[in-house]
């Protein structure tokens, strides 16, 4: 975003973008702006245009229409000069296969035009930080996914970016893996460093996010922290109910007690400032079974997105 | 062309529009690309040397000294030394195709090296350019290979054989070129097979490798004269053999045109495949 004094805080800024593939809407109007030391999570369902947005902010993919300001630069036209000033964790891995763990950070630290030297002083750092010291030597293809994965973020620090852009990063790793990423990814934002990541996982956008970006068929649906955007659009409990007769319990009592009612199959979700009702109104029903919680990230999500399932596109 | 100074000078203003019919942008980016290909090939090396020796040597073998003790002289030479020079060109020719074939598409789309690439200093122009160079010195390593057998066997040991060496890295440029062209229009490996069948395979016969040109009939000689092979082969023939050179101003021209116009028809293609 063009501002007359230009603010040296802002990392990037994207304003007004679109983009469409033949008929179909990749990115319908999208803005946000990333200021430094900052972690913004764009979140959405499949297929709502984060990738895109991502590639446009790299210069990868011409917009049509929209204006993006990458380190006061604009992109695409400066994109590659900037780039060495942004590392990249991309959706799927592509370390490559031919090369050791040493020598794909090496290799890919060349890319940007570092010497040799600075790269082998850089490199045990970054394997230390992967948790990689042990596999330095070791074949891509004796690395588990989670260990991939850290190799990939490692990659992507190697030129010592102040804008590091993760496209899904923990997508497809199990539970300890994704908790270790989070972990290197919490110390690189409390070392200073600026973050832009897509995700579709609520928890992650909990965890890490300052701000997050709610995005849906290629528009910002919402904008802000996350506890800010639960706490200014949803009740604070909700109470899920299921078993039988659940739908004719949610048309009796569902209204009476409840400040807000959704039905998805066999489940029934009650949202409210008071659980207790509810569930006092539950427990003489044994028939039905009920969790009570508080609203998350992932009630919002769903309720900005709807329930209906996306398909991969 | 005219060198950014590397790694990351000043962008100018007019660069990276991602427009698909702009310029080629060179720039010494595509350096660390070709160390990265040096550094996969190296490791292979034994294995790439031995399939550069030993597939060269056995058409040597079996038709050079085989089928060619029955055969006479063509135009004054001997039918071994004929083929050898011949084969050379074939071997230079496989090396830089099968390159930026099933090379350049298994990084493009399998390994999904460029992707990691793109996501660096380098862009499109620096990744082809970079793939084009390295095809090209792939032919030029083919092709002293093949200089040593020749050497080694005593078919050829004149001093203009030392001077096809460039003559063979530009060739290797020109064959790579239209390769990528068809790398960048590619739907699967069945793409690069088709055109390996169907353009590749019959040029080698067009090309006057196994037999003079002047045995073909005459429509066959006038698509021959456009083929890339057949001017590489009627410049580094007469070169090793010290024999007066024929049309080679026209040849090295050819090579120029197809390396050109390869090169630029391959980098609008690409570029509409990747900058989407």
């Amino acid at each position: 975003m063009r501002v007359s004094a230009p603010d040296t805080r802002v990392v990037l800024a994207v304003r007004d973008l679109r983009k469409r593939y033949g008929q179909t809407v990749a990115v319908d109007g999208a803005s946000f702006q990333i200021r430094r030391g900052e972690c913004l999570a764009l979140l959405g369902p499949n297929g709502a245009g984060k990738t895109t947005i991502l590639r446009c902010c790299l210069g990868l993919t011409p917009p049509d229409s929209g204006e993006i300001r990458l380190f006061d630069e604009p992109v695409p036209q400066r994109a590659r000069g900037v780039r060495v000033r942004v590392g990249v964790v991309p959706q799927l891995d592509n370390l490559d296969p031919d090369f050791t763990v040493f020598e794909n950070l090496l290799v890919y630290g060349r890319y940007f035009g570092l010497p040799d030297a600075t790269l082998r002083s850089r490199i045990p750092g970054l394997l230390e930080l992967a948790g990689l010291e042990q596999k330095a030597r070791a074949p891509i293809g004796e690395l588990s996914g989670g260990m991939k994965r850290r190799l990939t973020l490692a990659r992507a620090l190697i030129n010592d970016p102040e804008l590091i852009v993760m496209d899904e990063p923990t997508t497809g790793l199990d539970p300890q893996a994704r908790h270790l990423i989070w972990e290197r990814l919490k110390g690189l934002l409390a070392a200073g460093r600026t973050i832009l990541l897509t995700t579709h996982f609520m928890d992650e956008a909990q965890r890490l996010a300052d701000r997050l970006a709610v995005i849906d068929h290629g528009r910002k649906i919402c904008e802000g922290a996350p506890r800010e955007l639960i706490r200014s659009r949803l009740e604070a409990q909700v109470v899920e109910v299921y078993g039988d007769g659940v739908h004719a319990w949610a048309r009796d009592a569902g209204p009476r007690l409840a400040a807000r009612i959704e039905m998805t199959g066999e489940t029934v979700f009650c949202y409210t400032e008071d659980a207790g009702p509810i569930a006092r109104d539950l427990e003489s029903r044994p028939e039905l079974r009920f969790l009570s919680r508080p609203a998350n990230l992932e009630d919002l999500f769903l309720r900005l997105t709807g329930r209906e399932l996306r398909d991969d596109s | 062309m005219t060198p950014e100074s590397f790694p990351t000078g000043p962008p100018d203003a007019t660069a990276d529009r991602l427009s698909l019919f702009a310029a080629p942008r060179f720039s010494l980016r595509f350096v660390p690309l070709w160390r990265r290909h040096f550094l996969v090939w190296r490791k292979y090396l034994f294995e790439r040397v031995l399939s550069n020796i030993v597939e060269p040597l056995m058409t040597l073998v079996a038709f050079g000294y085989g089928l060619g003790a029955l055969l006479p002289n063509i135009d004054g030479v001997k039918y071994l030394p004929f083929l050898a020079t011949g084969t050379i060109c074939v071997s230079v020719m496989y090396s830089a195709k099968f390159e930026s074939l099933w090379g350049a598409y298994s990084r493009m789309e399998v390994q999904k090296t460029w992707a990691g690439v793109m996501n660096t200093p380098l862009s499109v122009d620096d990744i082809l350019f970079g793939e084009l160079v390295w095809a090209a010195s792939k032919s030029l390593f083919t092709g002293i290979c093949m200089l040593l057998i020749i050497w080694a066997l005593g078919i050829a040991r004149t001093s203009g054989s030392l001077l096809t060496l460039p003559v063979l890295f530009f060739a290797g440029l020109s064959f790579s070129s239209m390769a990528l062209t068809v790398n960048a229009l590619a739907r699967g490996w069945d793409s690069l097979s088709t055109y390996f069948t169907v353009v590749v395979t019959p040029m080698v016969f067009l090309s006057g490798v196994f037999f003079p040109l002047s045995r073909l009939p005459d429509w066959l000689q006038a698509i021959s004269a456009w083929l890339p092979l057949t001017a590489t082969v009627q410049i580094v023939r007469p070169m090793m053999l010290s024999l007066p050179m024929q049309n080679a101003g026209r040849c090295a021209l050819l090579l120029v045109a197809y390396t050109v116009i390869g090169y630029a028809v391959a980098l609008v293609l690409t570029r509409r495949r990747l900058l989407k």
